[in-house]
């Protein structure tokens, strides 16, 4: 029998290795997965790589676990926010590594680890210094940079509905990068509002099947931003 | 002759008069955020946000706010009828494929051959962000940036070659300021409109590059 439902976090994140990488999903606030993140902080594992859109908000979600000390280095989109403050004090204290990686270039990076593709040319940062140092093609007449995969040891999201399977839901903005990092990790770890009976999920609805989710949470009540 | 500046309010309300029925609109952060405001309701356009909106609809009532329906700014918005929700992959995709008919961008810096610097100022002690500035730059059909004309001290934002680090080569279509409208054409900057008793010789001396008329 498939039984993917942990019964709580921190047992589903018993196996995080010290220097292991963790994609975190969420933009914001919005699907981030604050129960999973809190319970990787209660763990311990130290010296982390996180990849995320952000490098957290206020002092809770990843913020909580970079002001822990446990992350070496983030690759990110969009660090500087006007509540980063916690990430801005590491950074300037040269106490966290940055790896920018423009937005689009993240999502397709993650996108290229779970898909099994070994390398993309992109249009995106072609020529400015985001680029600098990498293998450039002309195609067509247009340029393109050469990117490579990004893959995670484990990969923290936050959807809205599951079912034993791992077959997900998400809830409006809350989706952005959960249904791509789910592919792109050794072991995905979803925290979820609700798990249903098997059958109970429209198989029409599943967004993330369940083929890329080996562990489920239920969270109870409110956690971060939306329900 | 003695000239007024353009408030935000109408050069937003310029930038929403250009955008024809039936586009789809990736509204950058910052200043171009008020164009949103400026939509005539005549014209269906589609406005789509990076973090997986098509069809964002306004700000919601006090009290009806989403955490999880936010804007790229992360500030709450709503959906209107019709509109749909995607992932990050998807909505890239939109941005890079050439999908989206007009971005509207803020700018510290746009050059005369189309590049712009919108990113970072590359100050050292600057933390760099650059999100999706980057994508919508190359990937847009139309890019129209809204900025102010010069920076505080009097330095035109307007220039021969951008000395901010780039965020795109060659994207700009058509940058909206607080003292003119400028094309990016093969030949430079063409003035499309000015402020009203601004001479095209005084905004070249405060631009500091060839405008052509």
């Amino acid at each position: 029998m498939i039984d993917k439902i942990y019964s709580d976090a921190l047992a589903s994140l018993q196996d995080v290795q010290d220097g292991a990488t963790i994609l975190i999903g969420g933009f914001g606030g919005a699907g981030m997965p604050h129960t999973l993140i809190d319970a990787l902080i209660a763990q311990g594992a130290r010296d982390l790589t996180v990849v995320s859109n952000n490098a957290g908000n206020g002092t809770t979600g990843l913020a909580a676990l970079l002001a822990a000390g446990r992350v070496r280095k983030i690759v990110c989109s969009f660090p500087r926010q006007a509540d980063s403050f916690v990430f801005d004090e590491l950074y300037r204290s040269k106490k966290i590594e940055l790896e920018l990686v423009p937005q689009g270039n993240l999502v397709e990076r993650i996108r290229a680890g779970g898909a099994g593709i070994g390398a993309f040319f992109t249009p995106t940062g072609y020529g400015t210094a985001l680029a600098e140092g990498k293998e450039t093609r002309e195609i067509d007449g247009r340029n393109y940079v050469l990117e490579y995969p990004i893959r995670g040891d484990f990969a923290l999201i936050k959807a809205e509905q599951s079912d034993r399977w791992g077959n997900l839901t998400y809830r409006m903005t809350a989706r952005n990068f959960g249904p791509i990092m789910a592919s792109a990790a050794k072991t995905t770890v979803a925290q979820v509002a609700e798990v249903l009976p098997l059958g109970a999920l429209n198989p029409e609805n599943v967004v993330t099947p369940g083929i890329f989710v080996d562990r489920v949470v239920k969270i109870e009540g409110q956690d971060g931003a939306g329900r | 002759m003695s000239y007024t500046k353009w408030t935000r309010q109408q050069m937003a309300q310029r930038i929403a008069d250009d955008i024809p029925d039936g586009a789809v609109v990736n509204i950058g952060i910052g200043m171009p955020e008020m164009v949103a405001n400026c939509l005539p309701p005549e014209k269906e356009i589609l406005l789509h946000s990076e973090n997986g909106i098509l069809g964002m609809g306004p700000r919601p009532e006090p009290g009806q706010e989403d955490g999880d329906l936010i804007n790229a700014g992360k500030q709450p918005v709503t959906l209107l009828q019709g509109g749909c929700f995607f992932d990050h992959s998807t909505s890239f995709s939109m941005m890079r494929g050439g999908h989206i008919d007009i971005a509207i961008l803020g700018a510290f810096q746009v050059a005369e051959n189309g590049d712009i610097a919108n990113w970072s100022t590359g100050k050292p002690d600057a933390i760099p962000a650059v999100g999706g500035a980057m994508d919508l730059a190359v990937g847009a059909k139309r890019v129209f940036v809204m900025m102010e004309h010069l920076t505080k001290n009097g330095q035109s934002k307007i220039v021969s070659q951008c000395s901010y680090p780039l965020t795109g080569l060659g994207c700009v279509t058509r940058v909206y300021t607080d003292l003119a409208v400028l094309d990016v054409t093969p030949q430079g900057f063409s003035v499309v409109e000015m402020v009203e008793g601004l001479s095209l010789e005084e905004l070249e001396r405060l631009s500091g590059v060839t405008l052509h008329a």
